[in-house]
């Protein structure tokens, strides 16, 4: 496809985007601080360099389409708006956290703003994007799914099984592959017999286009483009974003698949700078709102991070909530405190570690103490 | 009540529950056109059409995964998995999506999903046709399992599952598919999770059986009342979970004597766990330890008298209700 030149959109809409974009670059950042910090536990897989892919494609839908994404997912649930103290929160294993505290950095959840989830398991999301699209065409509304994975995810079963049964079933779900060149530390051309991405579809049924995930104008032109096809003529399209992450795979990445020079190649692309500076050679923005755009950013992360803080760890008689979605006419045993703990008394084996510097709930701290993990004696079933 | 084959009782729950609520769809392959592998779905699809019958390519894992994402936002979506066996290609959807996600988001979504599937041995299909697995899915929080062993309960079951907020894994038994049975008339016949079935009374010994083996369970205690004088109390659980442990206890506590049939493998099965559950919890009432029977451990053999000892028949559960009444310590194949 002979590339077209994208066009600015309206000052406030470009300003938003850069934005945005400058928010998801310092919460991530400061998400990387804040591991370092132990503030956040497990993994941490930071989109740094993939905002415009992010930032370009989440633009182009509207607010009652979905969204789906992977294990790299805070700039999609920034991008939709969940506010960053409760994606912050999230990452604290916090009460306030977008998912409870249950999800973590890898499963960011926002049902209000469409966004629905990030997935642990790489591919694991396509089959239920599809799912998704399948409930807003039999609804009969106009909805649409943006799907997002690695260009790892493309080599997972689901990928060929998904979107085989999308095309077969004129399903309105948009495959976005983010190739940021690597799955996990294996680059692109060691783990795809195909390195042409957007034709990976094609032999199933689905058209493949590509855009520049560097560019936020460019990736919102084609993706504007492909939601038209998946909107009106009911045909799910394959879209590759061309991107790089900075950053490690996840903070636990000595990064020897790479050198140097590669990544300050890419680096030389930011797609923030270079936006910023394309706005800035417009006259769209001066100096100062640049300026002032950052040290919002800025801003809105230290809130976030002051919010996370202060908020509390989840209690620990939580732990069983939302395992089952009990209804009142329920009988019989579901899970184990139902049965052991009779009266619903001080959840068993939860093991919660907080930081040093947190509260931990007394019941709590004694049965540590006490080198309890098999709690209560047991009685006669609730 | 009618009498109604098991087979004929799921399809007639399924077209009810269907024109009931119009967000149910139905999704599997060879569903719609074919009938169903097993014919449970026959004539759906000229009732209701293609966009609520889908027959899917052969995919289970997006399947599944696709009914996960349309339980999320808005269907009652009812997949079917040709057998048992072809779950575990759809395992990670079933297990780290349908089951988890509810929680893992922090209660933001229901996923009102059914899952069925048959298992079973007794067709000669070999070790990756043949097998009893709930207990695999019973592991899981997150999930309810469902083993109707009768043609009533497959059809009370079924409408209570699709109109559950939860996944429910829904499993069938081939053996039971032409098994006729009296049902409940009326499209309201519910049975609800969590409620066992007390399929016969006794005194002497209570026996628990697991899916298929309820019916078993009760052929055995047949030839326990003709031939030996023992009244044994047959339960069949017919959900695993939610599990009605109060019914089992309380005749365990009246019998003080209890064996576990299942046809799935002895480790980590069914019986186990119910076994633990019961000597946690009414120790003091058994005279005998609790017995179990179970399916041979190994993959299921394809010749006719190798698949015949490998999974248990009523002959055995007699043996294993006399040993308990006698006081033998338990052996079983474990």
């Amino acid at each position: 496809m002979a590339p077209e030149p994208a066009t600015l959109p309206a000052p406030e809409i470009a300003s938003e985007w850069l934005a945005r974009m400058t928010l998801i670059r310092r919460f991530e950042e400061r998400a990387g601080e804040m591991y370092a910090r132990a503030k956040v536990g497990g993994f941490l897989h930071l989109s740094i360099g993939e905002e415009a892919t992010i930032v370009g494609s989440v633009r182009a839908l509207r607010d009652s389409d979905y969204v789906i994404s992977t294990y790299r997912s805070h700039g999609h649930a920034l991008a939709r708006g969940t506010p960053p103290e409760n994606v912050m929160a999230e990452l604290f294993g916090r009460a306030d956290g977008c998912s409870g505290g249950r999800g973590g950095s890898m499963h960011m959840f926002d049902l209000s703003r469409r966004f629905m989830g990030g997935y642990g398991i790489v591919g694991g999301n396509l089959p239920i994007a599809a799912g998704i699209a399948l409930a807003s065409d039999q609804l009969g509304t106009d909805e649409v799914t943006l799907c997002t994975f690695g260009d790892g995810a493309s080599n997972q079963g689901t990928f060929g099984e998904t979107l085989n049964l999308a095309a077969l079933w004129r399903l309105p779900v948009l495959f976005m592959v983010t190739n940021n060149q690597f799955g996990m530390g294996t680059a692109l051309g060691r783990h795809s017999a195909v390195t042409d991405l957007q034709r990976k579809g094609e032999s199933l049924g689905v058209p493949g286009m590509r855009c520049d995930g560097m560019d936020v104008l460019d990736t919102h032109r084609v993706l504007s483009q492909a939601l038209v096809r998946v909107r009106e003529e009911r045909r799910p399209v394959l879209v590759e974003a061309v991107t790089y992450r900075f950053r490690g795979h996840s903070m636990a990445d000595p990064e020897q698949y790479r050198s140097k020079e590669e990544v300050a190649l890419w680096r030389e692309r930011d797609p923030i700078t270079t936006f910023g500076a394309l706005l800035l050679a417009e006259g769209v923005l001066g100096q100062d709102e640049l300026a002032r755009i950052d040290a919002d950013a800025i801003a809105q992360v230290d809130a976030a991070v002051a919010f996370a803080d202060a908020s509390p760890f989840p209690a620990p008689e939580s732990l069983y909530d939302d395992v089952y979605v009990l209804d009142g006419e329920v009988r019989g045993t579901y899970t184990t405190p139902a049965r052991s703990a009779p009266g619903g008394e001080t959840p068993r084996r939860g093991r919660q570690e907080p930081s040093s510097n947190d509260e931990i709930p007394q019941q709590l701290t004694e049965a540590l103490a006490a080198g309890e993990d098999s709690g209560e004696p047991l009685g006669e079933p609730a | 009540m009618a009498p109604m084959r098991y087979r004929d009782a799921l399809r007639e729950a399924l077209a009810e529950e269907l024109r009931r609520d119009e967000r149910v769809i139905l999704m599997g392959e060879d569903i719609g056109v074919f009938g169903g592998a097993f014919k449970v779905t026959d004539g759906l699809l000229a009732e209701f059409g293609e966009g609520r019958v889908r027959d899917t390519p052969i995919s289970e894992n997006t399947i599944v995964g696709m009914g996960v994402g349309a339980a999320m936002t808005g269907l009652r979506p009812v997949v079917e998995l040709m057998t048992i066996n072809f779950s575990l290609l759809a395992f990670d959807q079933i297990v780290n999506h349908a089951a988890h996600i509810r929680y893992m988001f922090g209660g933001q979504v229901k996923v009102p999903l059914v899952i069925r599937m048959p298992q079973g041995a007794g067709h000669q299909l070999g070790p990756t046709h043949s097998h009893c697995l709930e207990a695999l899915f019973l592991h899981i929080p997150g999930l309810l399992v469902a083993v109707p062993s009768t043609a009533a309960d497959a059809k009370g079951l079924l409408k209570s599952a699709i109109r559950d907020e939860n996944p429910v894994i829904f499993i069938e038994h081939e053996a039971l598919y032409g098994v006729r049975g009296e049902v409940p008339e009326g499209d309201e016949h519910l049975v609800h999770f969590g409620a066992a079935r007390v399929a016969r009374e006794g005194s002497d010994v209570t026996i628990v059986g697991i899916s298929r083996m309820a019916v078993t369970a009760e052929a055995a205690a047949e030839i326990l009342a003709a031939e030996h004088g023992v009244q044994a109390e047959v339960i069949d659980p017919r959900t695993l979970r939610p599990l009605d442990l109060e019914t089992i206890l309380a005749s365990v506590r009246r019998t003080n004597r209890c064996v576990i049939v299942e046809e799935g493998w002895p480790h980590g099965g069914v019986g186990a766990n119910l076994a633990a559950l019961i000597g946690e919890q009414a120790f003091d009432h058994l005279d005998a330890p609790v017995r179990r029977v179970t399916g041979a451990d190994v993959p299921m053999p394809y010749s006719k008298p190798l698949e015949d000892i490998a999974y248990p028949h009523a002959a055995e559960i007699v043996d294993a209700a006399m040993a308990v009444l006698q006081g033998a310590p338990a052996g079983g194949r474990a």
